[in-house]
């Protein structure tokens, strides 16, 4: 085999290869489903990521999401966002994430508004979501916040300055760091014999007296 | 039926009742073979069902259990939410053999109640940064390769109504918000493929299509690794509570992920910090600041025979059992103490015991009516051991809510009651 042949031989392999690789990156494509109608994604993905991408048009203010918070969400959330019943507060707590019964809500605990709008506008009023337009929803996350005191009274809120809000807990969140501040639940040799004093009973739940009892039990047929 | 949990010799007042628990002195038998007096009419009297006919067939075209099991059902604790559409019930863990939890008693979670979608209506979309947004119906998923495996799935939240003590009296209540199932369905990693990831896609959002809408982010690489979009469950459809007609499962990572009725993947590159993983499913530490994307669930294990729901009814041999689990990998060992934590015994593992599936433990003990003090140690592939309560609330404090993994304490008293404890 002359050289320039077996340089061309060595092409033709090393191209078979290229081709032999990119034939196991690219999967196989099973040729099911449809493509999405650009209509049928603008009507699903009214989703809002964190950093405020996908917040659709509109305003809305302090004092328009009060009437609209008044009249649908007041009778779970309370007048003044501090719930009702088991429902949740929604404002109030600030600065409790420390004590032996801390209050999360949105003014405590939620790091950034662009979730809220995400909620309220997809999940809320409960029973009947989806129902706010973007404007009703820009004027009742608006009221919210001037409820917790981090807007003024007469602040209008809108798909161009909502990310800008900034939460009181805003930096309150780390990563899941668990293999390395539990790494000593990683342990080789547990303990097997006389490994702690005798226990003494600290607590019952006799005491709590808090579980359904069987008459509480579901009835069946 | 009547509620019957505890239809042998003790009553349900005194399993629970504080009068009973100080008060009674119920007689045990000593052990199993005591010498009749008479001759057992179970065995001396012909009994109605060996003479009569009983219900032809079609009598019950979707069989469901006997009567006598009609105590077996997922319970409630209805104070702890404001609606039964916005809370969690419990599956009967006390009450199950094997490591497979019936679809029927899988506990349930909804955030808006149960949507009852007709598959026929129902679509997956597939959008975001991919070369080709696509939408899928159900026939169209049951096209393609599928895969069946057996795995739990935890609330994150389960065990969390007891980081201050021990508060509720019974398994089913503490430890009862996971469920093991076979799952069958296509790998998200074909669907992935299909629509094709742009570069920079790094994290999806799975979006649930009931009125709650749930919301929640999913990293590629475990979306790539083994998640599926299951539309079967125990060999048939899901359960309408379970997600029907299509929920996603996540293997070993905290149940809230499952998103169920399925009907949306957002393809992204950063994490969304949705409502549920800022506003809730986050765990606060004692320090006021709280981790985020606790996604996997650690070592976890409960004795549920005996339990509360469960005592004890006769003195000699008997048999203890549990569960164990972990997210991280597959069960190693299971150590089980009868006397606080002071010392530990190897429990014996029942097989089948798979990665990131609930696993049957089992050890025979006997027992002359002394005071129990009963606790279980799961180890896991990667060596993670169990912590000790008090371990775990000295690193995580007690405000967390969710990620309980903490070693559960049983006190089993003479007359063979159950109480959970709490032991300093």
């Amino acid at each position: 085999m002359s050289n320039s042949a077996s340089r061309i031989t060595a092409l033709v392999v090393g191209l078979l290869a290229v081709a032999a690789a990119d034939a196991a990156e690219k999967p196989s494509k099973m040729g099911i489903g449809r493509p999405a109608l650009p209509e049928e994604i603008a009507a699903w993905d009214t989703d809002v990521q964190a950093d405020g991408r996908g917040l659709p048009p509109g305003r809305g203010t302090v004092k328009q999401g009060e009437e609209i918070y008044i009249a649908r969400c007041a009778s779970c959330h309370g007048e003044f966002g501090q719930g009702a019943g088991r429902w949740p507060a929604l404002a109030g707590g600030q600065g409790s994430l420390k004590a032996d019964r801390p209050s999360k809500t949105i003014g405590s605990f939620w790091s950034a508004v662009a979730p809220l709008y995400d909620y309220t506008r997809r999940t809320m009023p409960w029973g009947n979501a989806r129902t706010l337009s973007a404007d009703e929803t820009y004027a009742v996350v608006a009221f919210l916040l001037n409820l917790n005191d981090i807007v003024p009274d007469g602040f209008e809120l809108n798909d161009r300055n909502l990310a800008s809000v900034k939460m009181p807990n805003a930096t309150g969140f780390s990563a899941d760091d668990r293999e390395v501040s539990e790494k000593k639940f990683w342990n080789k040799n547990p303990c097997m014999k006389n490994c702690r004093d005798v226990p003494k009973i600290t607590g019952r739940a006799g005491d709590t007296n808090v579980t359904p009892d069987a008459k509480s039990g579901p009835k069946v047929d | 039926m009547r509620e019957n949990w505890s239809s042998g010799r003790l009553t349900r007042r005194g399993v629970f009742s504080a009068a009973g628990l100080a008060g009674a002195s119920v007689a045990l038998p000593l052990h199993a073979l005591a010498q009749s007096a008479k001759p057992d009419p179970a065995i001396s009297e012909v009994q109605d069902w060996q003479r009569q006919l009983g219900d032809g067939v079609d009598k019950r075209a979707y069989g469901t259990p006997s009567k006598f099991e009609a105590h077996v059902v997922r319970r409630n604790v209805a104070w702890l939410t404001a609606a039964p559409e916005s809370a969690a019930n419990f599956t009967p863990l006390h009450a199950l053999d094997g490591i497979i939890t019936p679809s029927g008693l899988c506990f349930e979670r909804h955030h808006s109640g149960i949507a009852e979608i007709d598959p026929a209506k129902h679509r997956l979309m597939i959008n975001g940064l991919v070369d080709k947004p696509l939408v899928f119906t159900m026939d169209d998923l049951r096209r393609m390769p599928r895969t069946s495996r057996i795995c739990f799935l935890e609330c994150a939240a389960n065990t969390g109504m007891e980081w201050r003590g021990a508060q509720l009296n019974g398994c089913q209540f503490t430890h009862g918000m996971i469920h093991n199932v076979m799952y069958t369905g296509v790998p998200l990693k074909l669907l992935l493929d299909e629509a094709g990831l742009k570069p920079n896609a790094k994290w999806l959002m799975l979006e649930g299509g009931d009125a709650s809408g749930m919301n929640r982010s999913l990293p590629t690489e475990k979306a790539l690794s083994d998640v599926l979009l299951a539309f079967a469950m125990n060999g048939e459809a899901l359960r309408p509570e379970q997600g029907y007609p299509l929920r996603a499962v996540i293997p070993g990572w905290e149940g809230n992920l499952w998103v169920k009725w399925l009907r949306r993947i957002e393809v992204g590159d950063k994490p969304w910090a949705a409502r549920e993983e800022t506003a809730r499913y986050t765990d606060l530490l004692a320090d006021g600041r709280a981790r985020q994307y606790t996604f996997v669930m650690d070592a976890k294990s409960v004795v549920t025979n005996p339990s509360p729901q469960a005592p004890l009814k006769y003195r000699g041999r008997n048999l203890l059992s549990g569960f164990a689990w972990s997210g991280r990998g597959a069960v190693k060992r299971v150590d089980v103490s009868l006397d606080g934590g002071r010392n530990w015994k190897t429990a014996r593992l029942e097989a089948p015991v798979l990665d990131k599936s609930m696993t049957r433990f089992h050890l025979d003990f006997d027992w002359n009516g002394e005071e129990l003090m009963v606790q279980s140690r799961a180890i896991d592939s990667t060596g993670y051991v169990q912590p000790d309560k008090q371990e775990l609330r000295r690193i995580r404090g007690v405000n967390s809510v969710y990620h309980n993994n903490g070693i559960q304490s049983w006190l089993v008293r003479g007359n063979g009651e159950v109480e959970n404890v709490e032991l300093g």
